[in-house]
């Protein structure tokens, strides 16, 4: 049997939150998504805060119910899943959270919080289990003998260490990591990257590596998808992003990483945004960048057409524009 | 699977010395005088109440040990004696001796105060629980009915049960259990319908927990702290609520002494002998501010926000 090449299918997803009270509507957090992540690739996910990225990972990890669409995972459909069927997904497919600080549960040991996925899924006996916690904190570059300890003692490079030890503990073949260095120092967030990076090679891990700027993913991603608000605008491999965007927004957020090379930098014009993202309860019409888009037609198509997710640019690179790749 | 040493580049091998949460609070509880105090004092009451029921009652321990009279001997002959050896906070109307009754009386206030909360804890917590885990038509359903509960006066809630079921040691307990779970809950469903939203709830989740063990392992011990706390203050309020009860005559019933019942004895013959208002009255009042400084100490030793 030939693995199929694609690991995860994200097709049509929405995500809307209702607004309790008068009024009524919803914030439409994800709002038509379609996403394809490849067997043993980095996907890079990129967009401004706010822009529905954490809840893209939610629905991706069936931690949300999605309004509508579908999430295929290694070829099961897992959007309707409950109960020991979705549990069993959970074996393979793992999530790093944003917050170190707010991913471990104060109240339990490291040696607890490591133990209790392989408690879950009854890995091992207890003996294999203990040993497997110590053989996890050394593949996460701590000393495995601080199994008693609490979060709270540690560093907040040493917890995300942690979270990255829960998320390997069953094995898992798919991880997400939600803004898994955003809130780390730079030099750890190096260090972090780094680790992911050794873990990928070593257990041929598939990633989704969220964040809100285009430097971080970088040199980790193989394909980078480009997002705003509640929507994928573009997507292509890694190079094909970097030095020839076909979204504007892409290339507005690209202007914005300053360059190493001080007569470039000085050289460089960043493309200002016009205006604030606008509300995901109220997304303009057409296309949904259009306020602040630097090329748009407005009135015009901009504004009055929704443009489609197609091939521009590069073989494998799609992007949502009416006027992709110009200007 | 492989292991490999090294795999992790930059190894990140120390962290700061060895503090456990529990022994963390209780280093920052020791440290408000109050707090501790007022724990003597609580254990203090705790042993003596103790001492007075058992092996046992009446007059117990202290009684065996000629430390003090019977609770109940009667001796009309000497009423309202004043404090002497054999009577140190002399007799009653009936001749009965004072501080053996005090400390009688301490077991009756004391076991209504703490265990009543057992009953708020059962009751409010599992009614909490179940309205923040489950949240939608189960939390608006159990929410509109504590909101019509917390609706009703609480000594008139009180009253009508007591007066339904009549005064006794039990229908009192269960009248302050039926009253007090009110705040608990919704004290419990905030807590958990702000830990459900954590982080660390989804990372439990994500790694396979089922329901029961997510509640059990996380929720629960996560919501403990504010929840210590609120029962504490329910204790003094429990010993009061009951005392005021026995003073309008519809509480635990002569002869056994509740403080309450001391004081409303007491009150009937304030101006022969005040005393008998005012000793039962210090207990109730040393054992309430007791419990509301070592309430105010758990408060916060118990917030996260205090450490460090
Ligand atoms: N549970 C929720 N209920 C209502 N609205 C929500 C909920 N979760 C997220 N949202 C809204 O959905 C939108 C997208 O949020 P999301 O957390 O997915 O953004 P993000 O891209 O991850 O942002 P960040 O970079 O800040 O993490 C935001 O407007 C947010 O306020
Ligand atoms: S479709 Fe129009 S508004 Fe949207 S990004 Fe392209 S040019 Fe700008
Ligand atoms: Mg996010």
């Amino acid at each position: 049997m030939t693995a199929d090449p694609i690991l995860l299918r994200v097709a049509g997803a929405f995500k809307h939150f209702p607004i309790s009270g008068f009024g009524g509507g919803a914030v439409r957090a994800v709002d038509g998504v379609d996403l394809e992540i490849r067997r043993g690739e980095t996907l890079g996910l990129v967009g401004e805060s706010g822009c529905g990225k954490s809840t893209l990972a939610r629905l991706i990890t069936a931690l949300l119910p999605a309004t509508a669409g579908k999430i295929v995972f290694d070829g099961q459909d897992i959007t309707r899943l409950k109960g020991w069927r979705l549990r069993r997904v959970r074996r393979k497919m793992q999530m790093i959270f944003q917050d170190p600080f707010a991913s471990l549960d104060p109240r339990m040991t490291v040696g607890d919080i490591l133990q209790e996925p392989l408690d879950n899924f009854a890995i091992g006996s207890m003996r294999d289990r203990r040993r497997r916690v110590q053989e996890l904190l050394r593949l996460v570059g701590l000393n495995p003998n601080f199994t008693n300890r609490y979060p709270h003692e540690f560093s907040g490079g040493q917890r995300q260490r942690i979270g990255i030890a829960r998320a390997l503990a069953v094995n898992p073949s798919f991880i997400v990591c939600d803004e898994a260095v955003s809130a780390l120092d730079v030099s750890i967030q190096a260090q972090i990257i780094n680790l992911l990076q050794d873990l990928q090679k070593e257990f041929q891990l598939t990633y989704l590596f969220i964040a809100h700027d285009l430097a971080v993913v970088r040199h980790l991603s193989d394909r980078i998808a480009v997002m705003y608000l509640g929507k994928v605008v573009e997507t292509a491999g890694r190079n094909d992003i970097y030095e020839r965007p076909q979204h504007p927004y892409t290339k507005a957020l690209l202007s914005s990483i300053p360059v190493p090379d001080p007569a470039v930098e000085r050289e460089r014009a960043p493309i200002s945004l016009k205006g604030e993202i606008p509300s995901p309860v109220n997304p303009p019409s057409g296309c949904r960048f259009h306020p602040r888009c630097p090329i748009a037609r407005v009135p015009g198509i901009c504004s009055e057409q929704e443009p489609p997710l197609e091939p521009h640019g590069a073989r494998d690179q799609v992007a949502a524009c009416h006027f992709a790749g110009q200007a | 699977m492989a292991t490999a040493i090294g795999l992790a580049g930059q190894v990140d091998w120390d962290v700061p010395e060895q503090t456990g949460l529990w022994k963390d609070a209780w280093v920052r509880f020791r440290r408000n005088r109050l707090a501790v105090a007022g724990l003597v004092v609580i254990v203090l009451m705790i042993v003596l109440a103790l001492g007075a029921r058992l092996p046992t009652a009446p007059g117990g321990l202290w009684r065996i040990l000629h430390l003090t009279n019977e609770p109940f001997l009667q001796d009309v002959t000497n009423s309202y004696a004043t404090p002497s050896l054999q009577h140190p906070l002399g007799t009653d109307i009936l001749g009965r001796d004072q501080l053996s009754r005090i400390l009688y009386g301490a077991s009756i206030s004391l076991t209504i105060g703490i265990v009543v909360q057992f009953l708020i804890l059962g009751i409010g917590g599992s009614i909490g629980m179940a309205a923040g885990y489950f949240g939608g038509w189960i939390d608006n359903l159990l929410m509109r009915f504590t909101d019509i509960m917390y609706a009703f006066p609480d000594l008139l809630l009180v009253l009508v049960f007591v007066a339904a079921f009549g005064p006794s040691f039990w229908s009192i307990f269960i009248a302050l259990g039926l009253v007090y779970w009110v705040g608990l809950a919704r004290l419990v469903r905030g807590q958990v319908l702000s830990i459900k939203e954590k982080e660390y709830v989804e990372a439990a989740i994500m790694t396979g927990t089922s329901p029961l063990k997510l509640i059990v392992k996380h929720l629960v011990p996560n919501s403990l702290g504010p929840v210590i706390v609120t029962l504490t203050f329910g204790i003094p309020a429990a010993i009061f609520t009951e005392a005021a009860l026995s003073f309008l005559g519809i509480g635990i019933r002569p002869p056994e002494p509740s403080w309450g019942v001391m004081i409303e004895d007491g009150y009937a013959g304030i101006f022969a002998d005040p005393r008998q208002v005012i000793f039962p009255g210090i207990a109730v009042a040393l054992t309430m501010l007791s419990f509301t400084f070592v309430g105010d100490g758990l408060r916060d030793a118990l917030d996260p926000r205090m450490r460090r």
